[in-house]
């Protein structure tokens, strides 16, 4: 399974979730976990994805993300996870 | 499964603490392009060059985006020229920085002569083309191996370098003598080093090769902030844990631009290298122990531990560690070294003391414009003696810039900074210098 994770960040405002999960169906990206907090009205959502069964190249997920994010007004980006497990596990 | 606050971590580390790839180094064997003349051999450079590093920058960006960790600079180290050059190793350099240009890296390094025991007559012409050579290209850089303890120190190289570094510096005058920075004179120059100006792709390397190094000296610091106040063993061990996860993330890297490129993975060099943005300098972290500023006294005490705790930590991280891999300690690319020289806090002298425990030698230094020739070979002599007897790489790039004083200020832009002018000791060493000849191997050397 190719693990990558999205993260959101921004203010805080109805519909964050179900646009980026909409987005993420449409190109067949399967969201595994998702996590979720807001400090003095700041969001930041992380959301842990499979993208083994995408089609479309990496960095057109990205630019879909990047769309997603202008139209909310946050900060949406997606980065494969092997960064994580890479400095966190042995 | 990976927690969030370890996401989180990760992510500030890259976003608020300047942690970044800082290079991504292809080494490329030139040896295979020598030719009866040195237009013919410029030519094969210039092909195989272009060839072979053809996917180096795009694939290089394409990491940089699927892992979300920055990549800054994207080099290539080639063959030391002076192995493949005749009368005219200009034409071969112009080739490397246009071929340099034509992939998109920002440096190609090695423009190079390893004259440790001896020069042949390639490296002489070769050393003497430096100051021109420096003044026409614009990407390309260049060194020279002076001394190793192999071998002792080549005090002939040591009296030419002092007038080569001064003449590149009266070349390219109207630019503060900027040629000085791509000139490193080194002695134990290693072969597999992935940063600039130093790098060049040694003889005893593969064909071609990806080197890595990382760069977190931000990260460092911040993860010593959590420790204020605590024993030096504390201090170690929390340099080590963080030197671990700074390099497992070029090891990551390493690997898969080399599986991209279909080119072995060489190195991953555990240097901690700093940038002029503030929150991104060796010298903070010297501050963070305890120091009001680097070249306090207890200073070389502290970068001796930075260096052998990012070592330690890093050393289990990669499958495979070399390069230079220490601290660097460069004035015009730190800007706590920067504050310390203005505030006559770090002198040379220091310094010198410093690159005893530390990587890699007296680094982006600007000194006076009126600084003789055999000063510089003097400074040249002292650290490639430190370098000798304590079986280390030491290095020195010093920039005399034209018609400055001590005090006067050079600023060089991007990566490479600014810098106050620093005093120099001026005292008479011209019948030491002229003497020429070789200093012995000291007897360490004779390990057999």
């Amino acid at each position: 399974m190719e693990k990558a994770l999205v993260s959101v960040t921004g203010v805080d405002k109805p519909g964050i979730i179900a646009k980026v999960s909409t987005a993420l169906f449409e190109m067949n990206i399967n969201v595994l976990e998702i996590s979720q907090t807001i400090l003095d009205n700041y969001f930041t959502m992380l959301m842990i994805v499979d993208v083994s069964n995408v089609e479309a190249a990496f960095s057109d997920i990205a630019k879909r993300m990047d769309e997603v994010g202008k139209q909310l007004g946050e900060v949406v980006s997606i980065q494969r996870a092997d960064i994580f497990d890479a400095m966190h596990r042995i | 499964m990976i927690e969030t606050n370890e996401i989180l971590q990760t992510m500030q580390m890259i976003h608020e603490q300047h942690f970044d790839i800082r290079t991504i180094t292809m080494g490329i064997s030139l040896l295979d392009c020598r030719r009866n003349t040195d237009a013919e051999t410029a030519e094969y450079v210039y092909e195989k060059v272009t060839r072979v590093a053809k996917n180096l920058v795009k694939v290089g960006e394409e990491l940089e985006a699927e892992i979300g960790v920055p990549i800054v600079n994207k080099r290539i180290s080639v063959t030391p020229v002076s192995l493949i050059s005749g009368k005219d190793p200009l034409i071969i350099a112009m080739a490397l920085d246009e071929a340099a240009k034509q992939v998109g890296v920002n440096f190609i390094g090695g423009f190079t002569a390893l004259m440790h025991k001896g020069s042949t007559r390639a490296e002489e012409i070769l050393i003497e083309a430096m100051p021109e050579v420096f003044a026409k290209t614009e990407r390309l850089c260049g060194s020279v191996n002076v001394g190793s303890t192999r071998s002792g120190i080549n005090m002939d190289a040591v009296r030419k370098m002092g007038s080569v570094v001064k003449r590149t510096a009266e070349l390219t005058a109207d630019s503060d003598g900027f040629g000085c920075a791509k000139l490193v004179v080194f002695c134990n120059a290693v072969e597999d080093n992935p940063f600039m100006a130093g790098a060049f792709h040694g003889i005893g390397e593969p064909e071609c090769v990806i080197n890595v190094g990382v760069s977190g000296p931000g990260v460092v610091q911040r993860a010593l902030m959590d420790v204020h106040g605590q024993p030096f063993d504390v201090l170690a061990e929390t340099i080590k844990r963080t030197a671990f996860k700074i390099t497992r993330v070029g090891q990551l890297v390493a690997q898969e631009a080399a599986r991209r490129l279909n080119v072995p993975f060489g190195i991953v060099d555990l240097s901690l290298a700093p940038t002029p943005a503030r929150g991104d300098s060796v010298a903070y972290i010297l501050s963070e122990m305890g120091l009001e500023m680097a070249g306090a006294p207890g200073t070389t005490a502290a970068l001796a531990m930075l260096n052998d705790m990012v070592k330690k930590g890093g050393v289990m991280a990669s499958s495979s560690v070399g390069g230079l891999s220490g601290a660097f300690i460069p004035v015009s690319e730190d800007i706590g070294m920067i504050e310390a020289a203005q505030a006559g806090c770090l002198t040379l002298e220091k310094m010198e003391a410093m690159t005893c425990v530390c990587s890699v030698g007296l680094d982006m230094i600007a000194i006076p414009g009126d600084t003789s020739a055999n000063t510089i070979s003097g400074i040249i002599a002292d650290e490639a003696a430190i370098g000798m007897v304590n079986n280390k790489t030491t290095a020195v790039r010093v920039i005399p810039a034209p018609g400055k004083v001590a005090g006067d200020t050079v600023n060089f832009g991007g990566l490479f900074g600014y810098a106050p002018i620093m005093k120099v000791n001026n005292y008479n060493n011209d019948e030491f210098i002229e003497r020429g000849g070789r200093i012995p191997a000291p007897l360490h050397s004779l390990k057999n």
